[in-house]
């Protein structure tokens, strides 16, 4: 897909949560081409202690609205001064970058698809979700988070399709991790699509690799160019060899990883 | 319009701005998002003789102002390069150019020999200056004796432009590159990354898989203006000058110190376009200034 460097104006700057910022972008041309489980390199001025972009997952595209949403966890410098954006600021994105999820492509949509995700993982889930109801599907998700506060964006999933939740202090949903959620239990999955913690990814993919189930991870390694010149966020595949998840990435299938050796 | 076309050894730039090995791919990358043809030229990825699958994750530390890296020299090899990559990159229309990196001298000899087979590479940047290999690379470059002896093994099968990538972790930089020259070298490149170290207070543990990895970004331009002065007064070959470089204002200094050309690295990640920035920069400076040519830059300092 073509790649685009972009100055994209702050339409909204939501702050749902102290370590969470929402921001709406748009353009005055219509947004390119975006595919869920993509990313976007943000450059994030007036940030002294930071120099590089920060990868964030595209959370959503607004269509009618000709929005972009990126939900970014604050983590750091660069992530804290980007939740500073004012509605009219202008900031500079380069995407749309890596590899989407792989949408099914039944002709008439039967599949049964799991959409699991942990902490700010859940921001590819929505857009992701979205593309698969727009397909005919009827996601499932199951999002995981520390406490209720931490789970963001419910209303919005709400509307596409059912939410299984955990957290760990049993604040909402089931408490636990979302590898012990009663629904993996209750029903079959066709696919699962994940995106959270790299543990959880893991465990995650053990599961769905113990029930042949298909599915695909989206990993967030630390990245400097996201467009795979510098070879910077390797991750292993089953042969041993270095891939970029930038470019060969963010989404895998699991069995490209040597994560079930 | 200043005349922005220079000359390394037999190697004819349009114009003095070059991205840095590592840190632009093999140039396509970032062919969606601006006329790379534009650039004086390109280096891609350091290429060794045999594959190599680089260090383990993390290799990458941000710090201010810039980075460590601990790559390692993650390539397919020279074969794959010859087989797969030449072919999609030989028709772009600048000097498309190879950091050529080895274990031994052996190895740099056979890299250089089989580049040097291709015809739409007009030169090689000899890499004796990775800090992020446990053979070869920095090893060579630190001492005049080891540089030279693998300039002169290189020289003998390398017929067209050989610059020399010269490392900043020496004593006394300058000893390196009249080593280099004294060998035929036709012009030496500096500085690659300088040896530096980020740790994670919280957990007690290095940021980088290596520990120790190269620092590169604008927090090592003093030193890479520095160490091009230096070099400058020690040596008769051109010098292509990097370290740091992030606007055209920086570009300008490097050649005021003489540079004969410059490369760009670490910005590219931050904004990739910044290399076409920089050229049109350096033709407004001349202007500005009154040089008819960007030649009358290089070691134009007064002092």
């Amino acid at each position: 897909m073509k790649k685009y460097m972009l100055d994209l104006r702050v339409t909204e700057n939501v702050r749902p949560h102290a370590q969470y910022c929402l921001l709406k972008l748009t353009s005055e041309d219509q947004l390119p081409d975006m595919l869920p489980g993509q990313f976007v390199e943000v450059r994030v001025d007036h940030s002294p202690s930071t120099f590089l972009r920060r990868p964030i997952s595209i959370n959503f595209v607004d269509r009618e609205k000709n929005e972009l949403w990126l939900l970014i966890q604050l983590v750091g410098d660069g992530t804290r001064q980007l939740a500073e954006a004012r509605v009219g600021d202008l900031i500079n994105v380069v995407l749309p970058l890596g590899n989407g999820f792989t949408l099914p492509t039944e002709e008439i949509p039967t599949k049964r698809l799991l959409l699991v995700g942990g902490g700010v993982g859940t921001a590819p889930m929505l857009y992701l979700g979205a593309c698969l109801k727009a397909k005919g599907y009827e996601p499932i998700f199951l999002l995981g988070a520390r406490s209720a506060g931490d789970l963001q964006q419910l209303a919005d999933f709400q509307r596409i399709g059912a939410i299984y939740a955990t957290t760990e202090d049993g604040s909402y949903g089931e408490k636990g991790y979302v590898t012990n959620h009663s629904i993996l239990n209750q029903l079959d999955f066709d696919q699962i699509y994940t995106c959270g913690p790299k543990p959880m990814m893991m465990a995650v993919a053990k599961f769905a690799h113990a029930k042949q189930i298909a599915c695909e991870v989206s990993l967030e390694n630390r990245m400097a160019c996201g467009i795979g010149a510098c070879l910077c966020c390797v991750e292993k595949d089953k042969t041993g060899h270095n891939v970029c998840v930038c470019k060969e990435g963010p989404v895998f299938n699991i069995e490209q990883l040597s994560w079930l050796s | 319009m200043a005349e922005l076309s220079v000359q390394i050894g037999k190697l004819a730039l349009k114009n003095p701005v070059m991205t840095a090995s590592g840190t632009f791919g093999y140039g396509i990358e970032y062919a969606d998002l601006m006329d790379i043809t534009r650039l004086g030229g390109i280096f891609v990825k350091g290429t060794t003789e045999q594959p190599r699958e680089g260090n383990d994750y993390p290799r990458m530390a941000e710090t201010p102002s810039g980075m460590l890296n601990a790559v390692g020299l993650q390539n397919k090899g020279a074969d794959y390069f010859v087989e797969h990559i030449y072919p999609a990159i030989k028709d772009i229309d600048t000097n498309m150019m190879v950091n050529v990196s080895g274990s031994s001298i052996e190895t740099y000899v056979a890299c250089a020999e089989k580049i040097a087979a291709l015809d739409k590479i007009p030169a090689i940047e000899l890499n004796i200056s990775c800090p992020n290999v446990k053979q070869g690379g920095m090893a060579f470059g630190v001492t005049a004796c080891g540089a030279a002896e693998v300039v002169r093994a290189v020289r003998k099968v390398y017929p067209k432009t050989l610059i020399v990538k010269l490392s900043p972790n020496v004593t006394d930089i300058t000893e390196i590159a009249r080593a280099v020259e004294a060998e035929g070298a036709d012009a030496v490149s500096l500085i690659n990354t300088m040896l530096g170290m980020a740790i994670d207070a919280e957990r007690r543990k290095p940021l980088l898989s290596t520990i120790t990895g190269g620092l590169s970004g604008p927090c090592v331009k003093p030193v890479a203006l520095r160490m091009v002065w230096q070099t400058y007064k020690a040596v008769k070959i051109p010098i292509i000058g990097l370290g740091g470089i992030s606007n055209w204002k920086d570009a300008v200094e490097f050649m005021l110190a003489g540079a004969t050309a410059i490369q760009i690295g670490t910005y590219n990640f931050v904004d990739p376009t910044v290399g076409i920035q920089v050229i049109d920069g350096l033709n407004d400076y001349c202007d500005r200034h009154g040089f008819h040519s960007v030649k009358e830059l290089t070691g134009a300092l007064e002092v």
